[in-house]
């Protein structure tokens, strides 16, 4: 460790290269903080080039390394390892270029997913993937997670906003990803691949321009499954709305206790729907709506953009806020396909009561994406295991529905060991030969996404018998 | 297992290749049984959908087997209230477009000519129309996909649901990969509704790309802007606007464009390449279109696509020798890539014309086709840099 923190001071400037046991603590954990390890060393570097040199160093140490954004992801993505390098860019916060006309901006992987909006919203403008930690998150975390938010619905996620990438490639070569560039689509393969496939310099992201007319409209329901029929009805209607995002009566009081967000009292269920578009467009859907939620009790629509802010408060903050009604809490993120919503929600309704263990539903529900939150009590003996049998037992719904493991987290180290539920021996090799190709030596990232990914010599296909991994105690087949 | 092969004739040659034996399996099961006798007797494998652009890229270095997905045609799931539909890869697009106009939804790509033309071969070929700007293109709408590797192996990724970020997305890999990597075996994209109503605006007018960004960028959101210059000279402008109320939005969009007629028909040329023996794709910054149309007239080209999404294809006006064309190319590109933009030749029959230019991330392609196929069976020599 200490000639490779020499070889970093050679390369960065002082400051840029943090050994301080204090302050490395700083860097322990990301968003999913029962995750720690305390890196090896940290570096800031200020430019791609630094950050190519550095992965060159760690390739020549053999020792692996981190990217790290702002780190607010939920999976453990960037949690460090003792014996590598953290590399984190919250020194690369340019915004090198934006060019209204070709509806793009060019950005160093460190600046904020809202930034970018901020840039460009008074020249009406916008950077349509939103997720719900936008004022902080890095776009280069973003680009790894493929990152959505509430409006991705109708918009798309990360990758669908993404037209080029500098990266640093695992052994240390600046390339740049372009979808223009003939090949394979090596820039869609990068993006969601969670810091494991190189760490993105540079990011070259698609400008949206701002609709002409947005309504949202706040629904509420008596039950959820009054919730999810009108979920249904929208979509069966041939509306796509910017967002559909529900939430259930334990969601929408802690979101109360929290905000004071006012949501019309004794509901089972609201559902926040968003529309935006051509005002002639949005004025015939929002006809259409509100006859679909005619078994509302209660229609709220935002008048201006006060009472839209209003609207999403208690939405926003509902993370948040479960806090006030729960010491500890585990934030699940699953899917399953929008017309099983329904039955799903049941059956975490009886696992909630089998287990004694209170869960508040906030999710997108246009794409069936859930954020159970599972609540428990610390200090109460047990309680935290029950509540991760719960959260483990929601995510075996998802995929017996047909969902996924994850529809926006990631799976980073939390659910590297799921990962063969949702995907047999075969695909997860298969999906180690893009690994092996990018990182032969497995030195970006590892540990990440997959479970004991085989070495890459090894031909897939062919296994036979005890991983030797396994064998030799180094790994564990889960 | 009984895979159903034939012995090849003339007319299943791959780009001048012949093939020695045609095989139709009908399962994914029989794709991987057919790759895997193909493996363990080193025979070079080339897939093939409707065979309607296998003479798109360069002829293959060898070619043993030609693996027609024809009988691989079942639309296995339409998941309606999720705007999902799984199909297996040699579905045509016009079965799979009628199979979902049932329930009153689309795949949004506008792929014409549909009646041969297959999920598969629209995949491995990512060719785009008209309505990419506003939806995206192929790989933007896949969401799930099933491939079998030239070994045999049978691999997923992604799913039924739309948003999933569980593993690596195979499908943005296998997209436009010119089956180069394995065969395409099932494909699962997002749906969309089909739009309440549609009119196209139609003008032959010069243009400038001020204006042409003025309509990309108009709030009353256009699907499409569309150039059509057959002759280097005379250029139409169409631009369509889909959902409530298009008539008045197409209308507010001649205001814009100072001219057109207002129609519910597209113009007859929207989103077709006709002739294709030799075709060039030209991608350009949408605000540089003026630009790429000239120098595409120059070069003695047609020049027929996107303004908005910066992609037009070019279709040769004149019969021109091989040396000609090459140099033409290399101008072409030259002056493109200028602009920030490319040029490949995506069908040409002269070895001599370079089809790709510079690809900036050629060893890491190199690297993914070595893991991928190491044995170089799959329709080797057909994709950049040789792969
Ligand atoms: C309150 C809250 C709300 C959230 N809401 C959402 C939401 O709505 N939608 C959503 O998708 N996510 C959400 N998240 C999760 C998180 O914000 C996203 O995953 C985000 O993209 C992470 O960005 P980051 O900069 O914090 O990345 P980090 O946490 O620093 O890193 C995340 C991953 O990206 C890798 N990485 C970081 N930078 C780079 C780079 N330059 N190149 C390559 N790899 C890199 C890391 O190695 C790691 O694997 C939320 C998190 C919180 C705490
Ligand atoms: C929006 C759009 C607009 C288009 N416009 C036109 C047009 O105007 N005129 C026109 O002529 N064409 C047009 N096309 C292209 C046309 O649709 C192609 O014919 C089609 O993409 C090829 O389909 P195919 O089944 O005939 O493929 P094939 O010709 O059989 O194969 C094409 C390529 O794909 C590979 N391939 C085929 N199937 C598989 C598989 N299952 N797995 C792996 N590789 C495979 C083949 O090896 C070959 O390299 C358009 C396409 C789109 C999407």
């Amino acid at each position: 460790m200490e000639t490779l923190t020499a070889a970093l001071r050679s390369l960065l400037p002082h400051d840029s290269v943090i050994t301080d046991p204090v302050r490395l603590r700083t860097y322990e954990c990301d968003g999913l903080t029962y995750h720690r390890a305390t890196p090896g060393v940290v570096v800031l570097p200020d430019t791609a080039e630094q950050v190519a040199r550095v992965v060159r160093v760690c390739n020549d140490f053999g020792v692996p390394f981190v990217a790290r954004g702002s780190g607010t992801g939920l999976s453990g993505g960037a949690l460090p390892r003792e014996d590598g390098v953290l590399i984190v860019t919250s020194k690369m916060r340019r915004i090198l270029e934006i060019d209204l006309d070709n509806r793009r901006a060019v950005v160093e992987p460190g600046v904020t997913n809202l930034a970018i909006t901020e840039a460009v919203r008074d020249r009406g403008y916008y950077y349509a993937p939103d997720p719900s930690s936008q004022q902080v998150c890095s776009i280069g975390g973003n680009v790894a997670e493929n990152s959505g938010g509430a409006h991705c619905l109708k918009y798309g996620f990360t990758v669908n906003h993404v037209e080029a990438c500098e990266i640093v490639t695992p052994n240390g070569d600046l390339v740049t990803l372009d979808r223009m560039d003939p090949g394979y689509d090596l820039l869609g393969a990068f993006v969601g691949s969670e810091g494991t496939l190189g760490i993105a310099t540079k990011i070259t992201v698609r400008l949206s321009r701002a609709p002409e007319a947005v309504t949202t409209v706040l629904a509420a329901f008596e039950s959820i499954e009054q919730g999810g029929q009108a979920v249904s009805a929208i979509i069966g209607a041939g509306i796509v709305p910017a967002a559909i995002e529900m939430m259930d009566a334990l969601a929408i009081e802690a979101a109360e206790a929290a905000v004071a967000c006012r949501y019309p009292e004794g509901a089972g269920a609201v559902l926040i729907v968003e529309l935006d578009g051509p005002q002639a467009e949005v004025e015939r859907q929002f006809t259409q709506l509100t006859e679909i939620c005619s078994g509302a009790f209660e229609l709220r629509v935002a008048a201006d953009a006060a009472e839209r802010a209003a609207i999403w408060k208690g939405r926003k903050s509902a993370f948040a806020a479960v806090g006030r009604i729960s010491p500890a809490y585990i934030v699940q993120d699953g899917v399953v396909p929008r017309t099983s919503l329904p039955g799903v929600l049941a059956a975490i309704d009886r696992l909630s009561q089998e287990h004694g263990i209170r869960v508040a539903n906030v999710f997108h529900a246009g794409d069936g994406n859930l954020h159970p939150l599972v609540l428990f009590d610390d200090a109460e003996p047990g309680a935290g295991e029950r509540a991760e049998v719960v959260s483990g037992a929601i995510l075996d719904l998802c995929v017996e529905h047909g969902g996924s493991i994850t529809g926006e987290h990631g799976v980073g180290v939390d659910k590297a060991r799921y990962m063969p539920k949702m995907f047999s021996a075969d695909d997860l090799d298969t999906m180690q030969l893009v690994r092996c190709a990018f990182d032969p030596r497995g030195l970006s990232n590892p540990g990440k996404v997959f479970p004991t990914p085989r070495l890459c010599g090894e031909v897939p296909g062919v296994r036979k018998g005890v991983h030797p991994l396994v064998e030799s105690g180094k790994a564990e087949q889960l | 297992m009984g895979v159903t092969v034939r012995q090849a004739d003339a007319d299943d040659a791959v780009n001048g290749v012949p093939p020695r034996w045609v095989a139709l399996p009908e399962t994914v099961e029989e794709v991987s049984a057919v790759l895997r006798t193909c493996a363990e007797r080193d025979l070079a494998v080339v897939p093939a959908g409707g065979g309607t652009k296998l003479h798109w890229g360069p002829p293959p270095e060898r070619c043993d087997v030609l693996l027609d997905m024809c009988c691989m045609n079942a639309v296995l799931e339409h998941a309606a209230g999720d705007l999902v539909v799984r199909a297996q890869a040699g579905v045509t697009m016009d079965a799979l477009a009628a199979a979902l106009a049932d329930k009153g939804q689309e795949l949004a790509l506008d792929p014409p000519f549909a009646e041969y033309t297959t999920v598969g071969g629209t995949l491995a070929t990512a060719t785009a129309g008209p309505r990419a700007f506003r939806y995206g293109t192929a790989r933007d709408l896949l969401i799930g996909i099933t491939v079998v590797l030239p070994d045999g192996t049978i691999a997923k990724s992604g799913g039924k649901v739309v948003k999933n970020v569980a593993g690596y997305d195979l499908g943005k890999l296998f997209t436009g990969s010119q089956g180069t990597l394995g065969v395409i075996a099932e494909a699962t994209f997002r749906l969309h509704p089909l739009a309440a109503d549609r009119r196209w605006l139609v003008a032959e007018t010069e243009v400038s790309d001020d204006v042409l960004l003025r309509l990309a960028a108009s709030q009353t959101e256009p699907s499409a802007v569309e150039i059509d210059c057959p002759d280097g000279k005379n250029t139409t402008v169409a631009v369509l606007v889909e959902g409530s109320a298009a008539e008045a939005r197409a209308v507010a969009l001649r205001e814009v464009l100072g001219d057109g007629t207002v129609t519910a028909e597209a113009p007859e040329w929207w989103g077709l390449i006709l002739r294709d023996e030799v075709l060039l794709e030209a991608r350009f910054p949408p605000a540089r279109t003026v630009e790429a149309l000239a120098a595409a007239g120059e070069a003695g080209f047609s020049f027929r696509g996107s303004a908005a999404a910066g992609r037009a294809y070019l279709e040769s006006r004149d019969d021109v020798p091989e040396d000609e064309l090459a140099a033409t190319v290399t101008r072409l590109r030259a002056r493109l890539e200028a602009l920030g933009g490319r040029v490949t030749v995506l069908a040409t029959p002269y070895e001599g014309v370079d089809r790709w230019g510079q690809v900036s991330a050629l060893p890491l392609m190199r690297r993914i086709k070595e893991r991928f196929d190491p044995g170089r069976r799959m329709s080797p020599g057909r994709f950049v840099g040789g792969i």
